[in-house]
C-alpha cells in the first residue's frame, strides 16, 4: 500500500490486536497451578482441555501451559473447565496491589 | 476424548484481540470451524457478531480471505463466488457462507433456499445465537418460547423456535449436521467431513452467548452441554437422507435420560420471566423430538 | 463484413453478452427483460457460450450472485426491469461501493404502485444515486455495442455499468442490427483483469465496517475512513468521462458505428430550439425536429447518452445557443420535476443561460408518444420563448390532469 491509502474498497489486512490489547478487558486472570496442572504432573501431552476450549486461542498446548496475556479477555472458561481445578480466575485488581 | 484432541489441526486461523466477547460462543465454534476447513476456504459474511469479529477496516483477525456481504444475501453472495470459482476452474477451493440466526431464519431464507434448492456446492453454516445479537439482543424465528430479548421485553417471546432444521430437511440435501463449540471434536470432524462432500451442506451451530442469554462468560461450556442433556439440542447428522445422532447424544441414545429442561433454562437471565406453562411446553416438544430422533435412529 | 439480422433489442444484448463471454450470468426473469434471460440459457445450455449460469431465486440474489463471481475474478452479466431493478436497490449501492465492474441491461418499465408492464423510465432513473454508470439506447445497434462498450468501461474504471433502453418499444421491436464477428470484439474488449481478488494467497477481508474517521492499519498507514472511500467513488466516476468517450471513439474507429459518447446532437447546428430526452424518446424528438424545420423553426436535438456521471461539460456546449429548450423524459423525482431536467438547469447555472426550459414528463405506463405531440409540445415552448415568458414549467405530456 505504500504511505497512502490507496484501496479503492475496503480491503483488511490480517493483525493481531484489531481491537486493541484485550488483556485490558479482564477484572481477573487465570493462574495455572503446576502442582495440580495434568501435563505438567504428568511431564507429557494430556488434557489441555484449557487449550481446547479457550475460544481465543491464546492458550499453548505446551508443557508448561502459557496463556497470552497481553490478548486473553479473562472470561474464566479454562478455569471452570479445568478438570483438576488447576487453574484460579485471580482478580487484577488483587494483582495490581 | 483426550487421545483425539491431538488429531485436530494446531494452526490457528483467527488472531488475538479480536472484537469478539469475553467468553462467545461464536469465537470457540469459528476457531475449530477454520482448523478443520483450512486455507484453501473463502468465508462469506452478512452484517451480524462475525462481521465485528472480522474487525473493522483496514485490519482482519482473521487470517482467511472473506467477503462481507447485505443480510439478505449470503447464501447468493457464496453461490455468486461457488460460480465464479468454477468458471475460473478454480475447484479447489471451500466456499462457507457464515450466517448468525437472523441471516438464516429471517431475512436470509429466501437466498437460502434457492441455493440449497439450486444443490449449491457450498457449506452453509448457522451460527444460532437465537436472537440478533450483534445489534443488542432483538428477538429473531429462532428465539425459544419464553425467552427475553429487547423486542419481547415484558411478556417473553410467545412463539415456538422455528424448526429450521426440518426446513432444511425438506430441501433434500446431500449434509445437514448440528453441532455445538461445547463439543469442538465432534465440530471439527463434521467440519471436517463436510468440507469433502459435493453439493449443499447445512450446519447448525448452537452458539450460547453470554450477554444476550444471561448467563456468567465462564459457563459457555456449560451452557451448551447442559443444551445438548437436556435433548434441546440434539448433535446429530443426515447423511443422504440417513439419520445418525453423533457424540454426546449418541451416548444419550444408547444409555441415558434426558436432563430436564429446567437445569439449562434456570441458568439464564433471558429465562427468567419464562412461565410454568411455557417451561411445559418446550418439555412437551424436547420429549417428543428426541422420541421421534430415537425412532429414526432405529430404523 | 457485415451480418445484419433483424432482431429484438432483447436479442441484441444477449447476443453482445455472448460476444463479451462472461464466466458468470445470474437473472430473474421478468417482464419485458424476460426473452433477453431466457435467450442467454439457450446459449449456455447448448454450449454456444461457455458460463455459469446462476437462476437466481430472486433480483436481489441476482445481483448479489453477480458482485461475488466478480469479486472472485469472473466476467458477470444480470438484467432485470422495473420492481426486479428496486428489489435489487441495495445491492445496487452495495455494487457501486465494491467498485465491481458488473455490467447490467435495465429493460425499462415503469415501477408500482400502480403496477404497468409498459415502458417508461422510472426504474433506472430512481437508481441514478447509486453510484453507477448509466447509457440510455436509442435503437437495438446501439443496445449491441453499447453492452460491449460497457464491459471496456467497467472493467477500466472498475465502476458497475447500467445499459439502459426502453421496454416493448426497444426489447421487443425488430430492427436491423449489424452483428460484429469475435475478431473484432476481440481487438476492442481485452480480458477482465480483476482489481481485489479473493484467494488463499492473500487472505484479505474485503468491504468491512468503516468507522467515520481514518485510522492507522498494522503498518502505520493512515487509511480512509467512510467518506474517504465514498469520495473516491465520486471521483472515479468523474474521471470515468474520458474513458466513456474513448470506448465510443474506439468502437466508432473499430465498427464504423458513432453513438456519440456522453451525449450526440442532431441538428444542433444552427438551432434556436432543442429538444432533448433520454433513449427511444430522443429518436423520436429527431423526427420532430425534421417537422419542426419543415414549418421554419431551426430545431435540433441533444440526446443525453450518458445520464451517470452528467455530462455537464459536453451539455453547457451543446445548449450554449438555444433559445428554447424542451426537455422530454419518460420519469420524475415526485415532490419535484424531471431529473434530466432538474440536471440541466443545475448544469448550466451560472453560465449565462437565459433559455427558457420546459420540462414535459411523457409516456409514463407506456403511454404512447406522438411525434405530432412531441412536435406540438415544442412549438409552444419556442412560442413562449419568443413571447418573451420567462420562467421554467413542468407539463404532463396527453394526461388528463383535471
Amino acid at each position: 500500500m505504500g504511505k497512502t491509502d490507496t484501496n479503492i474498497a475496503g480491503i483488511c489486512t490480517p493483525a493481531p490486536g484489531e481491537a486493541g490489547r484485550t488483556g485490558e478487558w479482564r477484572d481477573a486472570r487465570p493462574v495455572i497451578d503446576p502442582a495440580k496442572c495434568i501435563p505438567e504432573v504428568k511431564g507429557k501431552p494430556a488434557c489441555f482441555l484449557c487449550w481446547l476450549y479457550c475460544p481465543e486461542g491464546v492458550v499453548t498446548m505446551t508443557i508448561p501451559v502459557v496463556i497470552d496475556m497481553e490478548y486473553c479477555k479473562g472470561c474464566g472458561i479454562c478455569a471452570e473447565e479445568c478438570p483438576p481445578n488447576a487453574i484460579q480466575m485471580v482478580r487484577e485488581a488483587a494483582i495490581d496491589e | 476424548m483426550h487421545e483425539t484432541i491431538f488429531k485436530i489441526n494446531e494452526k490457528e486461523y483467527i488472531l488475538p484481540g479480536n472484537r469478539a466477547c469475553q467468553g462467545c460462543g461464536l469465537s470457540l465454534a469459528y476457531r475449530y470451524i477454520l482448523k478443520a476447513l483450512r486455507e484453501n476456504t473463502i468465508v462469506g459474511i452478512p452484517p451480524s457478531c462475525l462481521c465485528v469479529l472480522h474487525g473493522l477496516y483496514p485490519t482482519t483477525s482473521v487470517i482467511v480471505p472473506a467477503l462481507n456481504t447485505t443480510f439478505a444475501g449470503n447464501a447468493a453472495s457464496a453461490a455468486g463466488m461457488v460460480a465464479g470459482l468454477r468458471a475460473l476452474n478454480k475447484t479447489d477451493i471451500t466456499v462457507l457462507a457464515l450466517s448468525g440466526d437472523g441471516g438464516t431464519y429471517d431475512i436470509g431464507i429466501q437466498s437460502l433456499s434457492g441455493a440449497a434448492e439450486r444443490n449449491t456446492d457450498f457449506i452453509f453454516a448457522c451460527y444460532d445465537n437465537e436472537a440478533y445479537m450483534n445489534t443488542g439482543t432483538q428477538r429473531s424465528g429462532a428465539t425459544p418460547l419464553g425467552a427475553l430479548t429487547t423486542t419481547t421485553p415484558v411478556l417473553t417471546k410467545q412463539d415456538p423456535k422455528k424448526d429450521f432444521l426440518k426446513i432444511m430437511e425438506a430441501h433434500h440435501i446431500p449434509y445437514l449436521a448440528t453441532v455445538s463449540p461445547a463439543y469442538p471434536i465432534d465440530l471439527y470432524d463434521k467440519f471436517v467431513k463436510a468440507k469433502k462432500i459435493r453439493g449443499t451442506r447445512y450446519i447448525q451451530i448452537d452458539t450460547p452467548c453470554p450477554p444476550g442469554w444471561g448467563y456468567p462468560t465462564k459457563d459457555t461450556v456449560k451452557i451448551g452441554k447442559l443444551a445438548v442433556e437436556t435433548g434441546l439440542f440434539i448433535l446429530f447428522e443426515i447423511e443422504d437422507g440417513r439419520f445418525r445422532f453423533t457424540g454426546r447424544s449418541k451416548t444419550m441414545a444408547e444409555r441415558g435420560k434426558l436432563l430436564p429442561l429446567v437445569n439449562y433454562v434456570e441458568r439464564q437471565g433471558r429465562f427468567k420471566k419464562m412461565s410454568i406453562e411455557q417451561l411445559g411446553t418446550l418439555q412437551a416438544s424436547v420429549n417428543s423430538r428426541w422420541e421421534e430422533c430415537l425412532k429414526r435412529a432405529e430404523g | 463484413m457485415s451480418d445484419v439480422r433483424i432482431i429484438t433489442g432483447n436479442e441484441a444484448a444477449a447476443l453482445a453478452v455472448k460476444l463479451a463471454r462472461p464466466g458468470v450470468i445470474a437473472a430473474y426473469p421478468i417482464t419485458p427483460q424476460t426473452k433477453l434471460a431466457e435467450v442467454l440459457s439457450e446459449y449456455v445450455e447448448k454450449g454456444e457460450l461457455k458460463a455459469e449460469y446462476v437462476r437466481v431465486e430472486s433480483e436481489h440474489s441476482s445481483l448479489t450472485v453477480c458482485i461475488s463471481a466478480s469479486t472472485v475474478g469472473a466476467r458477470v452479466f444480470t438484467a432485470t426491469s422495473s420492481n426486479g431493478l428496486l428489489y435489487m436497490h441495495e445491492q445496487l449501492h452495495w455494487a457501486a461501493g465494491s467498485r465491481v465492474p458488473v455490467v447490467m441491461c435495465c429493460v425499462n418499465r415503469g415501477v408500482g404502485a400502480p403496477w404497468s408492464i409498459f415502458n417508461d423510465q422510472q426504474d433506472s432513473f430512481s437508481q441514478r444515486d447509486t453510484g453507477w454508470i448509466q447509457i440510455y439506447c436509442r435503437d437495438n445497434q446501439e443496445i449491441l455495442d453499447t453492452v460491449l462498450q460497457a464491459y471496456r468501461i467497467a472493467e477500466e474504471v472498475y465502476l458497475p455499468v447500467m445499459v439502459c433502453y426502453d421496454g416493448f418499444v426497444l426489447s421487443h421491436t425488430m430492427m436491423p442490427v449489424d452483428v460484429p464477428d469475435e475478431a473484432l470484439v476481440g481487438e476492442f474488449l481485452p480480458p477482465y483483469r480483476p482489481r481485489t481478488t479473493l484467494s488463499p494467497e492473500n487472505p484479505v477481508t474485503i468491504n468491512p465496517v468503516f468507522f467515520a474517521s481514518r485510522r492507522e492499519n498494522a503498518e502505520g498507514v493512515l487509511c480512509d475512513g467512510y467518506m474517504e472511500m465514498r469520495y473516491k467513488l465520486q471521483d472515479a466516476l468523474d474521471r470515468s468521462r474520458a474513458a466513456i468517450t474513448a470506448a465510443s471513439d474506439e468502437w466508432a474507429k473499430l465498427s464504423g458505428r458513432d453513438h456519440g459518447g456522453m451525449l450526440w446532437e442532431y441538428r444542433t447546428g444552427d438551432a434556436d430550439l432543442l429538444l432533448t430526452g433520454m433513449g427511444s424518446i430522443a429518436t423520436e424528438a429527431t423526427l420532430a425536429a425534421d417537422a419542426l424545420r419543415a414549418e421554419g423553426i431551426r430545431a435540433g436535438v441533444v440526446g443525453i447518452r450518458v445520464f451517470r456521471p452528467f455530462p455537464r461539460e459536453e451539455a453547457v456546449r451543446a445548449f450554449a445557443q438555444a433559445r428554447a429548450i424542451a426537455v422530454f423524459e419518460k420519469c420524475i423525482s415526485y415532490g419535484y420535476e424531471g431529473g434530466v431536467c432538474s440536471d440541466l438547469k443545475a448544469a448550466f447555472y451560472g453560465t449565462g443561460m437565459k433559455a427558457p426550459i420546459h420540462n414535459y414528463i411523457a409516456g409514463l405506463g407506456g403511454r404512447d408518444v406522438k411525434t405530432r405531440e412531441l412536435v406540438e409540445a415544442a412549438r409552444g415552448t419556442f412560442a413562449a420563448a419568443e413571447a418573451g415568458e420567462a420562467g421554467n414549467r413542468t407539463i404532463w405530456l396527453n394526461c388528463h390532469t383535471g
